[in-house]
């Protein structure tokens, strides 16, 4: 990989700094830190990077506001970082804008492979009608799937869902958002709806619906579709 | 057993109790005073007070003390039905009779009441002998993985030239062995203190339980276990309304339980089944069981089998038993006939069999 972009990590612990600074420098990738919000803020608005890592734990004011002050303006992808497992504050992050999340403890080989799907997400051609993701075609304007040449039968709400899903790769999409888009706002409370589509669908495109590897479960936050590379 | 008569009966009931003694005492010894004397009613009657000295708590028996006073004054003192006292010798007895019927009240009380402190103090040396227990247990759980990274490192840094890479690859897999047990250890523990705040909430929601069971499935075989685990779930189970953290972290450790301590190759069954509103989970194994003796203590608090050896620290399955009784669901242990484990998981919760509609 020899995109070279550069990743800004806003983070308090030198301990953690450290560690991302080897990791995304032997990945080729530039990398600028910040210790506090005010230095991060500050530093994104002079030399905006093409994706920021954030702490949600920062000394001198909280990840969230830190979040939505950049999303005032920044439209590339940003990652959370924290040691806050709740369901709760990963909904708020995802719902703030955040494109993805990982807990501490990481494993490493995990934050490359997200932060390459959002850098790849943000390179991707907007008027591509066909996506390809293993032995999965989806044509958006024909509204046809076909697994390894063959057309998959889909009802138009599994359709909109594997659609919507395909659009977003490798992006978590929360309960309340899915439902949201597909079924619309009077159902987000609905989550029945969503785990009996969601099984119907791994059942029609996964090759094991028990071990799905394309539609991943984030428990208790959403789902997220993946293309293996 | 007169402190536990204290604590099941109410103060006002006390109360009633004591007058209703007093009085009922007192009616026995009028009808008879035609063959007891006034003096022995005031013996009877203190009699009386000194029981109920024993049963209740101070104030009851003060009043009983009171009142029995004033009744034997107004009824057997003469003259009769006047508070009034007959003779020096009369007042000097009804005045002794106070005197002695508060001391006896006061004194039971005073003994009662060290009693007490002996007990509290008996409870404060189980509360520090638990604790120590805990602080050793978490001590050693902790500090071995701690002990196996600072001294891989220290290979790993000083003496990096005479390693061979066979030697560094080995001590770099103990450093990921050993964070990989801290992280979980400190997991456990933060799912403890969680229970113990009481701030632990079931947050309901639709589940699909053979997604949470093949997902929490995965995440034990990721850590590259030697045994084998099969699902046996109906696909046409409903959904349940439950907490799936919370579920999946009540599955993760009973296999985890599983794992740790049966031997490599054995085997693991993790069955789901729908009887009308429960949820039933059963794991088994095919390992060894655990001693009879030791079932009904397994899911305590910082509990550890007499002989295990593996690490634990006695966390894991108390945490089993807290989630599931905060999600209103039961969790039992018996040994299997042909060796080995189950585990029971009885959950009640609303289901929906949306899932088994013909879609659209």
């Amino acid at each position: 990989m020899s995109n070279k972009a550069t990743i800004l990590i806003i983070d308090d612990e030198v301990q953690i700094r450290k560690l991302l600074e080897i990791t995304l420098e032997s990945n080729d990738y530039t990398v600028t830190q910040a210790a506090t919000a005010k230095e991060g803020l500050v530093m994104a608005a002079n030399h905006p990077p093409e994706l920021i890592i954030l702490d949600l734990g920062l000394p001198d004011e909280d990840g969230h506001s830190v979040l939505r002050k950049l999303r005032e303006w920044y439209n590339n992808p940003v990652i959370i970082l924290s040691v806050l497992s709740n369901e709760e504050d990963i909904i708020r992050a995802l719902d703030n804008g955040a494109n993805d999340y990982l807990i501490k403890p990481f494993r490493t080989g995990e934050l490359l492979a997200r932060i390459r799907s959002a850098l790849r997400g943000m390179f991707m051609e907007e008027n591509n009608p066909l996506i390809i993701c293993e032995e999965l075609q989806i044509d958006l304007s024909a509204r046809t799937v076909k697994k390894n040449n063959e057309v998959i039968k889909l009802t138009a709400t599994e359709y909109n869902l594997l659609a919507l899903f395909a659009k977003n790769e490798g992006k978590v999409l929360t309960h309340q958002y899915l439902l949201r888009e597909v079924w619309g706002p009077g159902y987000i409370s609905q989550s029945q709806y969503l785990r009996v589509f969601i099984a119907q669908l791994r059942k029609k495109i996964e090759n094991d619906p028990n071990r799905p590897e394309m539609i991943l479960t984030e428990s208790g936050v959403g789902y997220r579709f993946v293309c293996k590379e | 057993m007169a402190e536990l008569f204290i604590n099941k009966v109410s103060r006002a009931r006390q109360y009633l109790f004591s007058i209703l003694l007093v009085c009922g005492v007192a009616a026995l010894c009028y009808a008879l005073t035609d063959f007891i004397g006034y003096k022995v009613v005031a013996f009877i009657l203190l009699l009386t007070v000194s029981v109920i000295a024993m049963l209740f708590d101070i104030l009851p028996v003060l009043l009983a003390a009171l009142l029995s006073a004033l009744i034997w004054d107004f009824f057997f003192i003469p003259p009769h039905f006047t508070l009034q006292v007959g003779t020096t010798e009369d007042a000097i007895l009804l005045l002794m009779y106070f005197v002695i019927a508060l001391v006896n009240a006061v004194l039971t009380y005073k003994i009662r009441q060290v009693e007490k402190q002996a007990r509290q103090k008996e409870e404060k040396a189980h509360t520090v002998k638990l604790y120590n227990t805990l602080l050793n247990s978490l001590s050693h759980e902790l500090r071995t993985p701690i002990a196996a990274i600072i001294g891989a490192t220290d290979n790993l840094q000083t003496n990096s030239s005479k390693l061979t890479p066979q030697n560094k690859n080995e001590l770099i897999a103990e450093i990921a062995k050993a964070s990989f047990r801290l992280n979980q250890q400190v997991e456990n523990l933060l799912n403890m203190s969680r229970l113990d705040s009481g701030i632990i909430q079931p947050r309901k929601d639709w589940c699909d339980i053979s997604e949470v069971v093949y997902d929490t499935v995965k995440r034990i075989e990721e850590n590259k276990i030697t045994q084998k685990i099969s699902i046996n779930i109906n696909p046409a189970i409903p959904l349940f309304k439950l907490d799936k953290g919370m579920l999946e972290q009540v599955i993760y450790n009973l296999l985890n339980n599983a794992v740790l301590y049966t031997n490599p190759g054995s085997k693991i069954d993790v069955v789901a089944i729908c009887h009308a509103d429960v949820l039933q989970i059963i794991i088994e194994d095919n390992g060894k069981g655990f001693p009879e003796e030791e079932i009904s203590l397994v899911f305590d608090k910082f509990y550890r089998l007499k002989n295990s050896n593996t690490g634990g620290t006695g966390l894991g399955l108390s945490i089993v038993k807290g989630f599931t009784e905060a999600l209103g669901g039961i969790v039992s242990l018996q040994n299997i006939s042909t060796g080995g484990a189950r585990f029971t998981l009885d959950i009640p919760a609303e289901t929906s069999y949306l899932k088994n509609l013909k879609n659209e």
